[in-house]
């Protein structure tokens, strides 16, 4: 054997227990769940092949456009308010102020909490008679909504309460402020350049590809809620809130209808990866390339 | 050397105690939701649904403890809330809706046997990225990378019909076994840390006589501790707090880890007094919290800034 096959097959082993569970864990129920979209399938009694019937029918169900529409929603609406506050907070925390150390736990902290302690939390504080945001407002004399109870306002909500959970993000910006160069600064202070002229000449541009990179990241991931509209509204008011996953989860798991959920989940993973090639294409040529 | 000229001393300092209010706000921001729910879980049933209660919980009807009124003041207000908070927490422990310690100790079963898995088989599959050189290495990284953009939501449902042929479903298996081989995030992590590790230092041991097994075993492992411990906390909280798999996966109510019996215990009993739901959920999130405080140091080191390099 040529010494070169012969790394190839100590490499390969020594990635086998990931190549093995990828094969089993993901690619086989991926390849399974494709097959099953083409299927009637109810868990309980065996497939029937039914062709394109399951992506005929979600093209013309109003529900998978409602899920459709507030996933859509809910994904970009908190995509711009997380980036815009992550931007701001980790601005804020690198600024070498005292106590920053500990503000930059206290924003980490709720990334750990579990996500149903976390919507327990949130619905007692969202409560329209007792929870604390009302008792707030209160205080400066408006009365609040029943944020959760209100189809007008319930979306609203859970795309503020996703901006409590931006602490990775904040820890990847954060990097990425700390290691623009010393010296880009001291040429703009240089050539006068303060507040937010350095800021849009300098901290910006260096620091785009990470905020590209938690954008990205941001929309795949909210494209996937399921527990706080799951647990904290069950998809209502009038349907306000229900989303894509939570769709395909009654669907497979509620309605008993397997290969249908499957075709829903599948168009799930085209438009995300229609999004996210979207947004690095724009990206691209926004984002400055250090070294181009 | 910016606070040179008077004048923009001033503005400076008045400057430096406008942004430090901004991040002491933030701090306040962050910490209020938890902090809320640790107030409301110390409170008693009716001050919990009492409209416009104030932000610190009263004590009324304690036994033994006179109200905030009284003349015990600061000393009997603490007392009274203790117990008031003792008597919640021990309501929920032994209650019969929810067997807590049961829940608790399900979690800590698929959480021990997670974490044990994700770190043993990140560590050794890393090692095949990071500190082997072999072709085809970085084209299959990149399809590695490229599994952590797969939504769970897709692969969830078959994944369900592979564990019920595999006469999983109902156990605790689904939730432990696939973390043993490898998480993909979990040996990302890993191999960022062993490239940043001297490659002088396996190449003197490979000179003598040392096989991969024990330059792995000797070198690399000691020398990663932090990411390790990264790992280890990464994968914790993520076992710890998952619902969604131990929702669809196990199928009795014995088998119930924490995050679900939480779910349960807010849903079935459609009057679950706040209170107590409050104090459920700031025991499902502890210890979460105490391993990540315990774990920070570590957790700043090997994720922090490795983590992001390349």
């Amino acid at each position: 054997m040529s010494p070169g096959a012969r790394d190839v097959l100590r490499g390969v082993a020594w990635i086998s227990p990931w190549l093995v569970g990828f094969a089993v864990f993901t690619l086989g129920p991926a390849v399974l769940s494709a097959a099953l979209s083409f299927c009637d399938y109810g868990l309980l009694d065996s497939a029937v092949w039914v062709g394109l019937d399951n992506y005929r029918e979600l093209w013309g169900d109003p529900m998978f456009r409602v899920a459709l529409r507030n996933t859509l929603v809910y994904a970009s609406a908190s995509a711009v308010l997380g980036a815009a506050v992550t931007l701001g907070v980790a601005l804020l925390l690198e600024r070498g102020l005292q106590g920053a150390a500990l503000v930059r736990a206290i924003v980490f902290l709720p990334t750990l909490v579990p996500v149903v302690s976390a919507c327990v939390c949130w619905m007692w504080l969202l409560n329209g008679r007792f929870g604390l945001v009302n008792q707030v407002l209160g205080w400066a004399g408006v009365e609040g909504p029943n944020w959760l109870g209100d189809a007008r306002w319930a979306m609203g909500s859970l795309v503020v309460m996703s901006a409590w959970t931006i602490g990775g993000p904040v820890l990847v910006l954060g990097a990425a402020i700390r290691n623009v160069p010393r010296a880009l600064y001291e040429a703009a202070d240089l050539d006068g350049a303060t507040g937010l002229r350095r800021f849009g000449a300098v901290t910006l541009p260096m620091v785009s590809p990470a905020v590209l990179f938690n954008g990205v990241m941001s929309v795949i991931w909210s494209l996937q809620v399921f527990g706080p509209p799951f647990i904290m509204t069950k998809g209502g008011p009038e349907n306000a809130t229900q989303v894509y996953a939570v769709y395909v989860y009654q669907n497979a798991f509620v309605y008993g209808r397997m290969g249908y959920a499957c075709a829903l989940a599948w168009v799930h993973v085209l438009a995300t990866l229609v999004l996210t090639l979207g947004l690095l294409w724009v990206g691209k040529r926004v984002v400055y390339a250090r070294g181009a | 050397m910016r606070a040179g000229a008077g004048h923009r001393g001033v503005a400076g300092s008045l400057r430096r105690a406008g942004l430090w209010a901004l991040l002491a706000a933030v701090g306040v921001l962050y910490a209020a939701p938890l902090a809320w729910m640790v107030g409301v879980s110390l409170r008693s049933a009716e001050d919990a649904a009492a409209p416009g209660g104030g932000l610190l919980p009263r004590v009324r009807g304690v036994e033994g403890v006179e109200g905030v009124e009284g003349e015990g003041g600061l000393g009997a207000y603490a007392r009274g809330v203790a117990a008031q908070g003792a008597a919640n927490y021990g309501e929920v422990w032994s209650s019969p809706l929810a067997d807590f310690p049961l829940y608790l100790k399900n979690s800590l079963v698929v959480t021990i046997l997670s974490v044990a898995g994700a770190v043993v088989s990140s560590a050794i599959v890393a090692y095949g990225f990071g500190r082997l050189r072999w072709r085809g290495r970085e084209a299959v990284f990149v399809v590695l990378l490229a599994t952590l953009m797969i939504p769970q939501a897709v692969v969830v449902a078959p994944q369900y019909v592979l564990f019920k042929w595999l006469g999983w479903i109902g156990t605790f298996a689904p939730l432990w076994a696939p973390m043993w081989f490898g998480g993909a995030f979990s040996i990302f992590l890993l191999r960022q840390y062993y490239l940043t590790i001297p490659r002088e230092l396996d190449e003197a041991a490979r000179l003598d006589g040392c096989s991969h097994a024990g330059v792995f075993w000797r070198i690399i492992l000691p020398l990663s501790g932090p990411a390790l411990a990264a790992v280890a906390v990464l994968q914790f909280a993520a076992c710890w707090n998952d619902f969604l798999g131990p929702m669809l996966f196990l199928n009795h109510q014995d088998d119930r880890t924490l995050a679900v019996g939480l779910h349960m215990y807010l849903t079935q009993h459609g009057g679950t007094p706040w209170n107590l739901v409050m104090a459920f959920s700031v025991m499902v999130v502890a210890p979460v919290v105490a391993v990540y405080v315990l774990a920070r140091r570590f957790f700043v080191e090997g994720v922090g800034t490795e983590g992001l390099r390349e």
